[in-house]
This record gives structure tokens, sequence and C-alpha cells, in this order.
């Protein structure tokens, strides 16, 4: 499966449309975590548990995002985009949508 | 003043001084590296338009996506609240967000450099906050940047 931000693959032509698809994960902080973040949080800097669990998350919605385009048949998703928004107290919703496509 | 107000404050100024000296440390240190990096990785063009005008000649493309969550320290957390009651300009968080946003462009680049791109299109940065309800004492965001590397 082939991922970009673009309207298309470079150096590939599209041949079919699938249009919109996307994936998502919810997910809420670690009591450890959040104990070790607040720690850090005193002296400033990088998050590190953070960063990787977020990322984790994104790779989760990425691939859900992936096996619906799967389903379709598609071979690429293109004009991929991210976004965050927060659902309820300590949870965060990572979202990810984009076209699904077939590239020669 | 009794002896647990003395506490009180005596830790009040005891974090504000460890997260003015170790947090400006910390900090500075963080511009050094991204200085260092940047220079390093300057040679990868980075852009943020997209298939609006002819491409160049290539065989693969692939997304890269670098993100970062980073916060804030105690002293500036709280000088931060101390001027927002005046409003004006809080420059303790521009730093904030200049460090997250160059750091985050940075890792996307250096997967890229990694994976041998010649070029990233189509660049977005996008940023969160992570304690948007105000429920604990945190102040962080998230900064992610994605683009198509080519190559």
């Amino acid at each position: 499966m082939i991922l970009t931000t673009l309207e298309g693959v470079p150096g590939r032509r599209i041949v079919r449309h699938f249009g919109l698809v996307q994936g998502s994960t919810v997910r809420a902080k670690h009591v450890g975590r959040d104990l070790m973040a607040s720690l850090q949080n005193l002296v400033g800097g990088e998050l590190q548990g953070y960063t990787e669990l977020l990322q984790e998350a994104r790779e989760e919605a990425t691939n859900r995002m992936i096996k619906d385009a799967t389903r379709m048949g598609a071979n690429a998703v293109v004009n991929v985009r991210f976004a965050t928004s927060s659902v309820a107290q300590g949870a965060a919703e990572l979202f990810a949508y984009g076209t699904a496509v077939v590239v020669e | 003043m009794d002896l647990e107000t003395v506490v009180q404050v005596g830790l009040f100024i005891g974090l504000l001084i460890l997260g003015l000296s170790a947090g400006s440390m910390i900090e500075n240190q963080h511009f050094a590296s991204l200085h260092n990096r940047e220079q390093q990785s300057r040679h990868l063009s980075t852009v943020n338009f997209g298939c609006k005008h002819p491409l160049p000649d290539t065989v693969e493309a692939q997304m890269f996506i670098g993100s970062v969550v980073i916060s804030s320290d105690y002293f500036k957390s709280t000088i931060g609240s101390l001027i927002s009651l005046f409003g004006g300009r809080l420059t303790v968080f521009e730093t904030l967000l200049e460090r997250g946003r160059r750091e985050a462009v940075l890792r996307m680049k250096e997967q890229a450099i990694a994976w041998g791109a010649t070029q990233i299109l189509n660049v977005r940065l996008e940023t969160s906050e992570l304690n948007k309800d105000g429920r604990n004492p945190i102040t962080a965001i998230e900064v992610i940047a994605y683009g198509t590397g080519i190559r």
C-alpha cells in the first residue's frame, strides 16, 4: 500500500478512485506515564512516553485506514491527512483519512 | 506564618528555581541540537506544495511522519499563567512551539534522508494541546509534521 500526501502517486497514473477511507482510534493516557510526565513537566523538554503513545496510536489509525482501503481493492491512499481531537477528559482521538485509489 | 505555609512557599520557590535553571539548560541544549541537525539535513528540500505543478521524475514515493510531545517547565508555566492575566505576548510559550515544530520537521526529514529521499513534498504541520481540559498541571503540546518523500 502506497501512502502519499499528494494528489496522486508521483510517476504513476491513477486508474480508479474509490473515495474517502478513514481510520481512527481513541486513546486514554496511561497513569504511570502521566506520573512520569508530571515530573518531567517541572523541568520541561520532550515527554518521550507521550510521544511514543501518540505515535503508536497514529500508526493504529493509519493501519485501520489501510485496511479499509485494502477491502475496497485499492493499492494506494493519496492525499492523506491527520487530525487530533479530544473526546472526553484525558482521552484523545487520532484520525487519519485519505482517498483510496488504484494506480498503475 | 505557620510551618505548613513556609513549606508550601519554599516548595513553590524551589520548583520555580528548578524549572528556571534546569528548564533553560534543557532548552539551550535542545536549540543547539536543533541547529546542528538542521545544518546536517539542509540539503533535503522540503516544500509544502503538492501536485499542482509538474513533479520531478521519480520512481518511488513514501509518506513520512515526524512527531514530538514537548512540555513547558514549571517556571514558564507559572510566568505564562501570570502574564495571561494581563494579556499580551506570551514569549515563554513561543519558544515551546518553535522547538516542537522544528523538532517534528527534523524527525520527518531525518527519516526521509535515511530512506534516500531527494525531496519532501506537500508537508503539513499539525499542533494539538495535550491537556485541553486542564485537569492536570501538565502544559504540553504535540506537533506532527508529515509529507511525501520522493526518490
